[in-house]
């Protein structure tokens, strides 16, 4: 992958540094609460890393084999945050991978680069951290941080150009490992079905469920595979099944990436921390059968 | 007459028009409107009050103004109904276009401030110098079909309907002037072409009919890659154009096709596929090119 | 570069092979002809590149493609328009349009423009009022956007130079009384432009403005049909100004935006403040064997349209604006003047949405009115005239060699009132030829296109005089609003001797307070300044309507008069010619050309045919 700046051949006939029309750009005239929803959107951010950091690090209570009160057989949650589970320090009955597992490192650790990345490089979370820890913009006609200082720090701005921004155009491989771990929470999710050798159905099992209907939502959704199944077509009408699912599946999907992305976010910490309260004993699972 | 000049503070911590919801603009009530005056020399918000009426929108309020109190006051309009896209400015520092701006959807107890587009140069007043997107505009390689074939083209609908979207844009720059790549850092200008021109590069590239690709014109030339898809563009088109999701992003995802990704790369190799169209080769096709071809002609 | 001395200074001269003024589709469309055809071309325009009043129409394109009726061809198009027309269309002109506006349309389609399709891939047409089958190929509503547009990167492709937000005030003359130049000046700046040209291409449009309640934008003030009339051009059927049934009442300020006639093809329905569709009343015999008389019968042809006979709703422009008039003036109008268009009750909310988004909006916006839940408030509005500079068919060239005129500023293509979906067709159709004949004359014959200094600078001192005279003067602003409450009053809808007498006295009495007119301030972007000169050619055309009016003895088309309440068969075979000498406005009757027997076979054929009604024709002929 190139990380060359771009360099343009021919620049745009245009004067530059002339009188431009209006107040200076420093003085904002929005009155509206343009910094509430980047500032409940950086907070929210914050709080689930925050959150990841302890849970990542906690390397315990993140599998539910206990006993619930109504059924006297023990469920199958495994945290959607140590999924898959291959550490050889797993429990047996969630353990993935060759001879019960490699290493003894936090599978958290392990498991997390690779749906961290797909959000990190994920269009809608870019805009997201973008304006509300990078302030480039804050919000829409108000001035990039820094940018009114000639000379400053952040007086220029290269966009995704340069390395390391230049990056984000890896989105579809995350995008690619992506679908193989909504395919491990969808296991999961079957898995929280299970109770000691047969089959049941408990409040965590919904709530796995739930986790990998919205992780479906939005890693189906994503721009990415917007563009894979039928969006980089010139002639949609060649091809009656991609344009199909671009238009009945994706599409709609990636109007809500916004809300899947968020909801989802907050679902898979909901589910770890169901599975951490369970697994403390805290809680009990409530069984419906 | 103008009741004073004042230069106006940030933000004044009046409720927004959104949360605020429906102001009525009850007849008697006095507006307060604070028009930018000024030119290369410098200017101000200058306050002028007027009555308000009914199912007014701002550029409205405006002409009266105009009309009573300054003859000379200049301000760019034209079909008054939102499909010329010549009234953009910012109105209370959001920028739309003034005649599809309703007075009731604005907060009338306090001041209301109209300041031009601050990207671009200014002329006077409200009315700034927009050339820069004219000549991005000579830099697009032009629609290129092949010939026809026998009995015309044909299209189908789910064909069309992509571009169709984009050719809603009316040009009025409002997302030229909210895009901070160009708005807050002006060098990006001389090799940034900004979302509306994303949007008709992106119509080309998804024409049923067009025959050239411009995804290494639109990294190299165009600048896709300034972009932070930070969606002000689509936030502020009158025309409800979904400029980020359906145009750039599209657009960067060719880009990454034809030079990020490696599979790509290599599945082009070994299907015998044709090499992306350089820079350059699609360049041949921009109107100063065709220009030279035609100046030599003549 | 070339420069001209002034009162003002020296100004820049720029010299091209063919100048446009006017940028709107016929503007454009010319402009790439002429650069296509080998021709230096430069294309003026008094707004940005782009945003011609052209952006406001929505219907469609009208050519007979015969794409969704086969049936369809170009002697039921030209058939169309002439009878639309009330006959007094200039044959050769609906002859040529019909015939070429199929290629025009597939022209654009070559140059990137995405009309909607039919399902075999094809372009789909629409119904409109006075069209035979449904015959206007369109983008959803905003058909001439996507024109404009399309045109607009086609001369920005072919690399035509655009001088934009400039205004010409007037046209200069060689020697041997050819047009060969304009002097004009930058609305930005307010410095003066001088222009030298082989050929110069009038395409300026309409005059709206000069009536209060109007759909068109500021820019219609009539300056090409004026600025031919000063250089000795003549202007024809100057008092057929066409009021489109439908436009806004309500909010004020959006009084005379127009709604689109696509409302009514695709369903919508006009009633009265009973409830009534009242059209039913309106039928005149002209049209009564096609037109349906039932409820039941109108709604069976928005299906089936070979089997039942079209809604009166779809009648001409004309006719539906003169009943909405009674029906408002009977007093069983809406709330706020007018009647109601109601499409909500006829139609499901998807259905408006897909088929008529741009008023969907424009009613959400600016009124507040969910037009897929109630229905919209309108009257008539001052729309589009059909007059104009009279030119030769074939070559859209005026009497005035070197001056070309097309689009709404030509006159003779609509007779005395035009079919919708007519005028984008009329744009392209004569834009092109004239762009033609334009490049023709500059490669032909050598043109002597040295302009005269003192030409030169007695345009630019009378319009700097605007801005010298101090306060004493009128206010340009002022004068606008007495001339458009003076129009709209006496020189409206409905016209009678009387009122015409005294719109006639009154103009006398507002040209004398123009030509007084004071815009003091700035140069720089003065709109006061810019009102001024262009009251001078909305006054021009003010006149030129009225003593045309006042000659046309007879109700015809767009003229409508109360004492003379039906058409004069006689009069269909004469052009009322407007000209404008040493400060004079006068109005002459003059025969028209007489249509070939071979097209007048077609009034013939279509009567002895049976199903179709040309009894008015005949009558007509009596």
């Amino acid at each position: 992958m190139s990380v060359v700046q771009e360099n343009p051949a021919v620049p745009i006939p245009v004067e530059i540094g002339g009188v431009r029309a209006g107040p200076p750009r420093s003085q904002i005239l929005r009155r509206d609460t343009w910094w509430f929803w980047p500032g409940v959107q950086a907070l929210g951010l914050l709080a689930f890393v925050g959150y990841g950091i302890w849970t990542a690090f906690r390397g315990d209570f993140y599998y539910a084999g206990t006993m619930g009160h109504v059924s006297s057989l023990p469920s199958h949650y495994l945290s959607p945050f140590y999924s898959p589970c291959f550490v050889s320090s797993c429990p047996t009955d969630a353990v993935w991978g060759p001879a019960g597992g490699i290493g003894t490192v936090s599978p958290a650790l392990l498991v997390l680069i690779f749906p961290m990345g797909f959000r990190v490089t994920c269009y809608y979370y870019r805009k997201t951290y973008y304006r509300s820890f990078w302030a480039s913009p804050p919000a829409c006609a108000v001035a990039d941080v820094g940018s009114t200082q000639p000379g400053g720090m952040r007086s220029k701005y290269s966009g995704e150009t340069r390395f390391p921004l230049i990056l984000q155009n890896a989105h579809r491989y995350f995008w690619y490992v992506a679908v193989i771990f909504a395919g491990i929470l969808t296991w999961d999710a079957i898995e929280a079905f299970r109770f000691g050798s047969g089959w049941g159905m408990g409040l965590g099992t919904l709530i796995f469920v739930v986790n990998a209907v919205l992780i479906w939502m939005y890693t189906a959704g994503c721009h990415a595979c917007r563009h894979l199944c039928g969006g980089g077509l010139r002639r949609f009408s060649n091809a009656p099944v991609r344009h199909t699912i671009w238009r009945r599946i994706v599409t709609p999907l990636n109007e809500h990436h916004q809300l899947y992305a968020w909801m989802s976010l907050i679902w898979i910490a909901w589910t770890d921390l169901y599975v951490y309260l369970v697994a403390t004993n805290t809680i009990h699972d409530p069984r419906f059968f | 007459m103008a009741v004073g000049t004042s230069q106006t503070e940030g933000p004044s911590g009046a409720p927004s028009p959104a949360s605020a919801g429906e102001h009525g603009t009850a007849s008697g009530e006095t507006l307060h409107m604070q028009l930018w005056r000024g030119d290369k020399d410098g200017g101000q918000f200058v306050e002028y009050q007027v009555p308000a009426q009914e199912g007014e929108v701002v550029l409205d309020v405006v002409h009266r103004i105009q009309a009573s109190h300054a003859p000379d006051l200049a301000v760019r309009w034209n079909c008054k109904a939102g499909k010329c896209g010549s009234c953009s400015a910012e109105i209370n520092g959001v920028p739309a276009l003034m005649c599809m701006t309703r007075m009731s959807t604005l907060d009338t107890a306090s001041p209301i401030t109209v300041s031009p587009m601050r990207t671009f140069p200014v002329l006077r007043d409200l009315v700034t110098d927009v050339s820069f997107n004219f000549e991005v505009a000579k830099l697009i390689p032009s629609f290129t079909p092949a010939p026809p074939p026998p009995g015309g083209y044909r299209m189908q609908q789910v064909d069309v309907e992509r571009g169709q979207e984009f050719r809603k844009c009316i040009e009025c720059f409002l997302c030229q002037n909210v895009c901070h790549v160009i708005r807050d850092h002006e060098e990006n200008k001389a090799h940034y072409a900004g979302p509306r021109f994303f949007v008709r590069l992106a119509e080309l590239e998804m024409h049923p009919l067009d025959t050239l690709d411009r995804r290494a014109y639109v990294r190299e030339r165009m600048g896709v890659g300034y972009c932070n898809i930070t969606k002000c563009c689509t936030e502020v088109c009158p025309e409800g154009i979904h400029i980020t999701d359906n145009a750039i992003i599209p657009l960067k995802e060719r880009v990454v096709d034809s030079r990020y990704d490696p599979v790509a790369w290599l599945g082009r190799k070994i299907l015998r596929r044709p090499a992306p169209m350089t820079a350059a080769e699609a360049a041949a096709h921009t109107s100063a090119a065709t220009r030279g071809v035609s100046d030599a002609a003549r | 570069m070339p420069s001209i001395s002034t009162s003002a200074g020296e100004i820049p001269l720029h010299e091209y092979d063919v100048i446009v003024i006017g940028a709107g589709g016929a503007g454009m469309r010319a402009a790439v002809e002429a650069i296509d055809k080998g021709c230096t071309t430069a294309l003026i325009c008094k707004s940005l590149l782009g945003k011609a009043h052209t952006v406001m129409a929505e219907g469609g394109v009208a050519a007979a493609l015969g794409n969704v009726w086969p049936q369809d061809n170009w002697q039921v198009h030209f058939r169309d328009t002439m009878r639309g027309g009330k006959m007094l269309n200039n044959w050769r002109m609906a002859q040529i349009h019909a015939q070429e506006a199929p290629d025009r349309v597939l022209e654009l389609e070559a140059w990137g423009a995405l009309f909607d399709r039919t399902p075999d891939g094809r372009i789909l047409q629409r119904d409109f009022g006075g069209h035979r089958y449904a015959r206007l190929a369109h983008v959803g509503d905003r058909t001439g956007l996507e024109m404009i547009r399309t045109t607009q990167q086609r001369a920005v492709a072919l690399g035509v130079d655009v001088y934009m937000e400039c205004k010409i005030v007037r046209l200069l003359k060689n020697a041997d009384g050819a047009v060969n130049g304009a002097v004009g000046f930058w609305r930005e700046s307010g410095d003066f432009v001088a222009f030298s040209a082989k050929s110069v291409v009038l395409a300026t449009g309409g005059v709206g403005k000069t009536w209060k309640f109007t759909s068109n934008s500021w820019e219609c003030t009539g300056d090409g049909q004026a600025l031919a009339l000063w250089a000795g051009a003549d202007a024809i059927e100057m008092e057929c100004v066409q009021f489109h049934p439908t436009g806004m009442v309500w909010p004020m300020s959006a009084r005379g935006l127009l709604v689109t006639e696509g409302v009514r093809g695709d369903g919508g329905v006009l009633k009265n403040s009973n409830g009534e569709r009242f059209m039913f009343d309106y039928i005149s015999p002209y049209f009564a064997a096609e037109t349906a008389d039932t409820i039941d019968e109108a709604d069976h042809w928005y299906d089936d349209k070979v089997n039942y006979r079209r809604p009166p709703e779809l009648l001409p422009r004309d006719e539906v604006a003169r009943a909405i008039n009674s029906e408002v003036k009977a007093g069983r109008g809406s709330p706020h003047g007018g009647v109601f268009l109601d499409i909500a009750s006829r139609r499901s909310a998807d259905f408006i949405k897909r088929r008529l988004p741009s008023m969907y909006h424009q009613f959400k916006q600016l009124a507040d009115v969910d037009i897929t839940t109630d229905p919209m408030e309108i009257g008539p509005t001052c729309h589009y005239i059909m007059g104009g500079v009279r030119v030769d068919a074939d070559t859209e060239q005026t009497a005035v060699p070197g001056l070309f005129a097309a689009g709404e500023v030509a006159g003779g293509m609509h007779g005395a009132n035009r079919l919708g979906g007519n005028s984008l067709s009329d744009l392209l159709v004569f834009g092109r030829r004239a762009g033609l004949a334009a490049a023709e004359r500059a490669k032909g014959t050598p043109v002597d296109t040295s302009l005269e200094a003192g030409q030169v600078n007695e345009v630019v001192t009378h319009a700097l005089s605007f801005l010298e005279r101090d306060g004493g003067g009128t206010q340009p602003y002022d004068l606008h609003h007495d001339l458009q409450e003076t129009m709209q009053a006496l020189v409206g809808i409905i016209r009678t001797e009387s009122e015409l007498l005294e719109a006639k006295e009154k103009l006398v009495e507002l040209g004398e307070r123009a030509k007084k007119a004071s815009a003091p301030g700035s140069r720089r972007f003065n709109p006061g300044w810019h009102m001024a000169l262009d009251l001078e050619s909305m006054l021009t055309v003010a006149n030129c309507t009225t003593i045309a009016a006042l000659a046309r003895k007879e109700s015809r088309g767009g003229h409508t008069r109360e004492d003379y309440p039906n058409p004069d068969p006689e009069l269909e075979k004469v052009n009322y010619v407007c000209r404008y000498r040493d400060g004079e406005y006068t109005v002459t009757p003059e025969a028209k050309p007489e249509m070939p027997s071979e097209l007048r076979q077609l009034f013939e054929e279509e009567e002895a045919s049976g199903g179709e009604a040309v009894a008015a024709t005949k009558e007509g002929d009596n």
